[in-house]
């Protein structure tokens, strides 16, 4: 199996312009009984304007490392730069947008101020605000819901609603945590279009984590497979697709043969679990 | 949401089971009247020296000046009496008595309501109030205030306070107590990723306060509120025990038992029963209109 490769090639000269850089990061859990080893010698870049997907089993890690990016947890080895700063520089400028795995949502807050949230906090005008909001409630297909409270809305819209919310403030680097897990395959669909036809136009930065292989495969532009116990990375694959996409992409042979290829990582990673 | 509300006198409505119950409840109270009243009534009965049947017996038990347990006609027509035969401004009326009462509680409980918040935010928010102040709320607690609560109020009046301020500060003392536990319990009901999330947009602790903190916790403010506004009608209640002449339902007990007016006793309270009432279902209400407000379901 291939190691990490820090100084990955791809499009980017290390060190310059990397909006990510990690190095032999890593975290470990103190808990009441055993140590949890979530990470372990962790490396990786990612530059501007990249899409770069985590996959791997349940527990390995994926949502810990975002949230070390994101300055919700402090790794216990190694380094993080966000932007050139600090995850907490980066956290206190609000250089990212988050989505949690959860929707997250206020439930005293109905559908648009929700969205709004964000910008309340912020100080953006209301009206502003408002506007952007509708825009990016428009975008995830919940136009005519703005008024709604959560528990009155599926768990897939609560999900579209906590996504719109990070968009409408349009932040240049998106952390998204399996933000379409909970949606249906026709929706999760039109929800990857949407998505890819924002990061081409916005040219976005977006780390994501996901469970599907069709997925990491159509929208990213590297994927990095993980592995559990401790958490590491086990491959990192540069995308051979052409950058404008759309979901017929996947049923290209190249697109075969890289979701193959994260396949084989993916067994291999788990042909390290102590058998 | 709208379900179709049932019909005024339908099993499934509310009317039909309270009025089942308080049926209930005055048979059996004129029962206990007989019951609680035959003894006097027979002792007097047989001092006339004339022969008497049942029937004398149970009328006199329920019409007696001084029972030992009224009958319900009797609460209620001095109840009638003292509220809509008399100016509420005089001193006869139960309605005077219930206002001095009311606004005691009121102000008691909107000052402990203030001071339990105030502590709440302070031992969310700080540390070390959480550790040095937790004690302190509890322990005040053990101090068994309504059993001193007269004499507290002999000893403002020593010290030249009388009227409402004694009366408001047991109420008050009473009150701040499980607003405080409660709101300490609903500020911090906020899970983790609602936290995460202000975090991820930088928020000052201000903005996390009122935007996350103060909304979450509504719920457990309304539930802590009624306990309180009806432990602080209590603490100005027995607050008002000592201060005999001076107005309050508690005034109103007292002279009633000075004096052995039973049927006075049971009207003051009645009043203090729909006082109470009155003031948790106006708080039920408030709690309603705000929680719809904020999109309840
Ligand atoms: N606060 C914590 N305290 C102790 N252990 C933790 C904590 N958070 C996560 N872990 C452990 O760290 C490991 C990685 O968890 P993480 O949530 O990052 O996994 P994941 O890859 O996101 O999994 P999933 O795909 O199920 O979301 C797990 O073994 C988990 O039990
Ligand atoms: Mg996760």
């Amino acid at each position: 199996m291939q190691s990490p490769r820090p100084d990955h090639g791809g499009l980017l000269v290390p060190g310059d312009e990397s909006i990510i850089d990690i190095r032999n990061l890593g975290l470990t859990f103190q808990t009441a009984d055993t140590p949890v080893y979530a990470l372990s010698d962790i490396n990786l870049q990612i530059g501007a304007g990249e899409f770069v997907s985590f996959i791997g089993p349940s527990g390995c890690g994926k949502t810990t490392l975002m949230r070390i990016i994101a300055d919700l947890e402090q790794p216990t080895a190694g380094a993080v730069k966000v932007n050139g700063l600090t995850p907490r520089e980066a956290r206190l400028q609000r250089s990212y947008g988050y989505v949690f795995q959860a929707p997250a949502l206020y439930a005293w807050r109905n559908v648009l101020r929700n969205v709004t949230l964000p910008h309340e906090i912020m100080g953006t005008g209301r009206s502003e605000a408002e506007r952007k909001a509708r825009n990016y409630l428009d975008l995830v297909g919940l136009k005519g819901f703005e008024k709604k409270y959560p528990w009155q809305l599926s768990g897939g819209m609560q999900q579209r609603v906590s996504i719109a919310r990070a968009l409408s403030f349009e932040p240049q680097l998106l952390l998204m945590d399996e933000p379409f897990g909970a949606l249906d395959e026709i929706t999760r669909d039109r929800m990857n279009e949407e998505l890819l036809r924002i990061w081409a136009q916005t040219r976005k930065t977006v780390v994501f984590v996901t469970h599907s292989i069709d997925e990491a495969v159509l929208l990213s532009t590297r994927i990095v497979v993980m592995s559990a116990r401790p958490g590491r990375i086990i491959d990192i694959i540069d995308s051979p697709l052409p950058p404008d996409r759309s979901l017929d992409t996947r049923e290209t042979a190249a697109a075969q043969e890289l979701a193959h290829r994260v396949r084989q990582g993916l067994r291999a990673g788990h042909s390290y679990d102590g058998h | 949401m709208a379900t179709k509300r049932p019909g005024f006198l339908s099993p499934q409505g509310r009317v039909l089971p309270v009025l089942t119950i308080i049926a209930l409840i005055i048979v059996l109270w004129y029962g206990l009247a007989i019951g609680l009243n035959r003894q006097q009534v027979a002792e007097r009965l047989d001092g006339l020296g004339q022969p008497w049947g049942i029937s004398d017996l149970i009328a006199d038990t329920w019409s007696m000046d001084r029972p030992v347990l009224p009958a319900p006609h009797q609460v209620a027509t001095e109840f009638w009496k003292t509220t809509a035969e008399v100016a509420p401004s005089s001193k006869r009326s139960l309605i005077y008595h219930a206002g001095i009462t009311a606004s005691a509680t009121l102000v008691g409980f909107v000052f402990g309501t203030l001071l339990g918040i105030i502590l709440s935010a302070g031992i969310v928010h700080v540390r070390t109030l959480d550790r040095s102040l937790m004690p302190w709320i509890i322990a005040s607690q053990t101090v068994p205030i309504l059993a001193i609560a007269p004499m507290i109020v002999v000893v403002f009046g020593n010290i030249g306070i009388t009227g409402l301020i004694p009366k408001a500060i047991i109420s008050m003392y009473l009150c701040f107590f499980p607003v405080a536990i409660g709101m300490v319990k609903g500020l911090r009901s906020p899970d983790l990723l609602q936290l995460d999330l202000m975090r991820t947009y930088n928020a000052s602790a201000w903005q996390v306060f009122w935007k996350l903190r103060v909304p979450a916790s509504l719920p457990f403010l309304f539930s802590s509120l009624k306990v309180a506004i009806a432990i602080s009608l209590v603490g100005t209640i027995v607050g008002e025990l000592p201060t005999g002449a001076s107005g309050g339902i508690g005034a109103r007990l007292l002279s009633g038992s000075y004096y052995g007016q039973t049927v006075q006793i049971w009207s003051a309270l009645f009043m203090a029963a729909f006082l109470g009432m009155a003031m948790v279902y106006a708080i039920a209400g408030i709690e309603r209109l705000s929680l719809r407000r904020m999109g309840g379901q």
